[in-house]
């Protein structure tokens, strides 16, 4: 039959067509069948072209990845709001006082979504922004605006404990 | 009368705006163009972020929330990746970094 | 005496007025890269701004039209930014 996966990546497409579309009855829709028919034909299309784009069969324990992943949130919710208070007494003080400088660090991550998770964390947070990422070495070319925000990746390495933890990777750190 | 929905709503519009008017004063004041980046790329999507969740508030539960809560989710994960991939350009082209002391560019 | 209309009114006023402070940047940064992420970054209040003229005119279409755009000017930023770094689209 078909593989879990499929299914899964149907169901999404589905419901996510559900949710545009306004075709059931909570929350101030109204009932449509031709929508609902329509909504299989184009979420069976959907599914049949990009089927192995997203859960590609070497990840294990995603439920639990998963869970930690949507804990990780909040926290790093939490500090971009926090750091971009930051950025905005940086731009309107007058006198400016930023000293931009390049740094470069390795992590002992090595999968692909976590790669990601820690560069787009790193993007957010103000401060740094990510130029080049190594999959092989995972080591990060980073662009700081203060020594502060560079002193927070290098010795605090917060950030990358954490993501660590989520993806159940050992270590984190250089 | 403007109902306590309403109150919460207009403040988080208004801290929207904020950010916003400060990442397009940081896009003209910074002097060079990594730093631009900087400012623009956390700023203004945080900026979106507070705008976009003060008309959910303010429409409160129905199909038009959700669109806007996938809207916020696209926001928060295309606008680094954009950023990002501007500057790796930039870098990989040979433009320099500017260190504290030299001129504006 | 001050209704929700009204302040849908003062925001969308302010978003114009910071595009129009964006503009200057598009147009005199020097070299094209300070171009480039000018015009991403007038493309991304531009989806701000059509969510809150829906809600001016109280059209709830408008926020599938913003949410089009968004990609669209997602992509159109990363295309840009692949034709800067190798000079070629795609290599075929």
């Amino acid at each position: 039959m078909m593989k879990r996966s499929t299914v899964a990546i149907f169901i999404v497409m589905f419901v996510f067509w559900v949710l545009l579309s306004a075709c059931i009855k909570p929350l101030q829709g109204h009932y449509d069948h031709i929508r609902i028919v329509v909504g299989i034909i184009c979420a069976a299309i959907a599914t049949s072209v990009s089927r192995d784009l997203l859960i590609t069969g070497k990840e294990d324990m995603t439920l639990r990845k998963t869970l930690r992943l949507l804990l990780y949130i909040p926290w790093e919710l939490w500090q971009i709001v926090l750091a971009n208070f930051d950025v905005a007494y940086r731009v309107l003080h007058p006198k400016m006082p930023i000293d931009p400088r390049i740094i470069e660090f390795d992590t002992t991550l090595r999968s692909d979504f976590a790669l990601t998770t820690l560069a787009n964390s790193i993007t957010l947070t103000p401060g740094t922004i990510t130029i080049d990422v190594e999959p092989e070495r995972g080591r990060f070319l980073v662009h700081a605006i203060a020594s502060k925000a560079a002193d927070a990746l290098l010795v605090d390495q917060t950030m990358q404990k954490k993501v660590a933890h989520v993806y159940m990777e050992e270590g984190g750190g250089e | 009368m403007l109902g306590i929905g309403d109150i919460i709503s207009i403040i988080f519009m208004a801290g929207g705006i904020f950010f916003m008017v400060t990442g397009a004063v940081g896009l003209l004041r910074f002097p060079d163009f990594y730093t631009r980046l900087h400012a623009t790329g956390k700023c203004d999507t945080l900026g979106e972020v507070l705008l976009i969740t003060g008309c959910m508030i303010f429409q409160g539960w129905s199909f038009v929330s959700v669109k806007l809560f996938f809207l916020i989710f696209f926001i928060f994960m295309a606008n680094p990746v954009g950023t990002h991939a501007i500057m790796k350009a930039a870098y990989y082209t040979g433009l320099k970094p500017w260190k504290k002391g030299e001129e504006r560019r | 005496m001050f209704e929700m209309v009204d302040v849908f009114l003062a925001v969308g006023i302010s978003i114009g007025f910071t595009i129009l402070l964006c503009l200057y940047r598009a147009v005199r940064g020097p070299g094209v890269f300070n171009q480039v992420a000018a015009v991403n970054v007038i493309g991304t209040k531009v989806i701000v701004l059509l969510v809150t003229i829906g809600y001016i005119f109280e059209r709830p279409m408008f926020v599938d039209i913003a949410l089009l755009y968004a990609g669209l000017n997602f992509v159109g930023t990363l295309v840009m930014a692949k034709y800067l770094e190798r000079g070629e689209i795609c290599s075929a």
